[in-house]
């Protein structure tokens, strides 16, 4: 690996960017790599214009799916086998309201290993004693604590606060960002006051579509560890692409 | 990466040169996912895991000649391989590992 690429690549990581490394682990130039973005932006060669042109398609799916991939690529009447390691950020959890379903799901989620961030202005609520298990705890409103919290390719939201005064410009920001993951606690119908709601914001029905409501999967459980088991299992289809 | 960053940076202060280790090919039940990482200092310390365990000493020997050499280099770890069976890859699984040596500071 040349210094370019390592500090690049070091670069990527502590700004929580998601990026693929790209590296001939056999044939012709073993060890040449390429750093790839989305949208096949480039860093690096692995030898020609065209092979760095084709490694950057492959790219594309590893960065749907997060899981890195052997290629066997045929160049210039030769076998390469090519490595793509994704680099993606960090997963985290973003909660909003400090309410009972929150306490169970940031457990669930620590133990899928999800960083968990905590926001409710509601100081009644977000108390450190209710919230010892969270990695941050955030009493502001969500537009004021998510300015400072990058929301990326691995980050699960999910809004539980009951209060659309809290909810609605969360949702705002989660809607604009590429989180993998965005529910709404709410019964069928308080959603569609939401998306009529969020549409008067100036969101587009496309956009609105990605929020899944009622969150959760349907295991029937009404108790709040039951509720927040079931957002958690709904994570966990996220994170491996099943939409249920 | 982002696990063994902080241990890179510690080596490399500390003047050692650094190997990194990747797990590029897996068959049957390897006991860790595409992508997983160790790395190797110049004094033969380790961080990180390839395999929970089995092969990681024979994974550092070879990034100590990586070093040594320059030359990145793509190790198999398997049950038809003598070597495997002697430091015990006992999943019976297979996987290729990837020792390429990092630029210095």
């Amino acid at each position: 690996m040349n210094s370019e690429i390592l500090n690049e690549l070091r670069a990527c990581i502590e700004r929580e960017q998601l990026v693929v490394l790209a590296t001939i682990v056999a044939g012709a130039g073993v060890g040449n790599q390429l750093l790839i973005w989305p949208a096949e932006q480039t860093l690096g060669d692995l030898g020609t214009p065209r092979l760095n042109q084709r490694a950057a398609l492959f790219a594309e799916k590893a960065f749907q799916s997060f899981e890195a991939k052997r290629r066997t690529i045929d160049h210039q009447g030769e076998q390469l086998e090519i490595f793509f390691d994704v680099h993606p950020p960090p997963e985290k959890l973003v909660v909003i309201g400090a309410v009972h379903v929150a306490i169970h799901l940031i457990e669930f989620a620590r133990a899928l290993g999800l960083r968990t961030i905590v926001i409710d202005p509601r100081t009644a609520f977000a108390t450190p004693e209710r919230f010892a298990a969270a990695d941050q705890l955030i009493a502001e409103w969500p537009a004021a604590a998510l300015a400072r919290i990058p929301i990326h390719e691995s980050t699960y939201f999910v809004t539980l606060s009951h209060d659309f005064k809290i909810d609605l410009p969360a949702l705002e920001v989660a809607l604009a960002s590429p989180a993998r993951y965005i529910g709404a606690l709410g019964s069928t119908r308080t959603h569609e006051r939401r998306v009529a709601e969020l549409l008067e914001l100036g969101l587009s029905a496309e956009q609105i579509d990605r929020i899944r409501a009622p969150v959760g999967l349907d295991l029937g459980g009404r108790r709040a560890e039951e509720i927040a088991l079931a957002i958690a299992a709904q994570i966990v289809a996220a994170r491996h692409g099943r939409e249920l | 990466m982002r696990d063994v960053l902080d241990q890179i940076d510690r080596w490399q202060s500390e003047g050692k040169s650094v190997a990194v280790a990747t797990v590029v090919k897996v068959w049957g039940s390897a006991p860790r996912p595409l992508g997983s990482k160790m790395v190797v200092s110049s004094d033969g310390e380790m961080a990180g895991s390839v395999s929970g365990g089995c092969v990681e000493g024979a994974v550092a020997e070879e990034a100590r000649s990586v070093l040594a050499s320059g030359e990145p280099r793509l190790v198999h770890f398997g049950v038809s391989d003598d070597r495997a069976w002697s430091v015990g890859l006992s999943c019976g699984g297979e996987i290729e590992v990837f020792i390429e040596a990092l630029p210095t500071g």
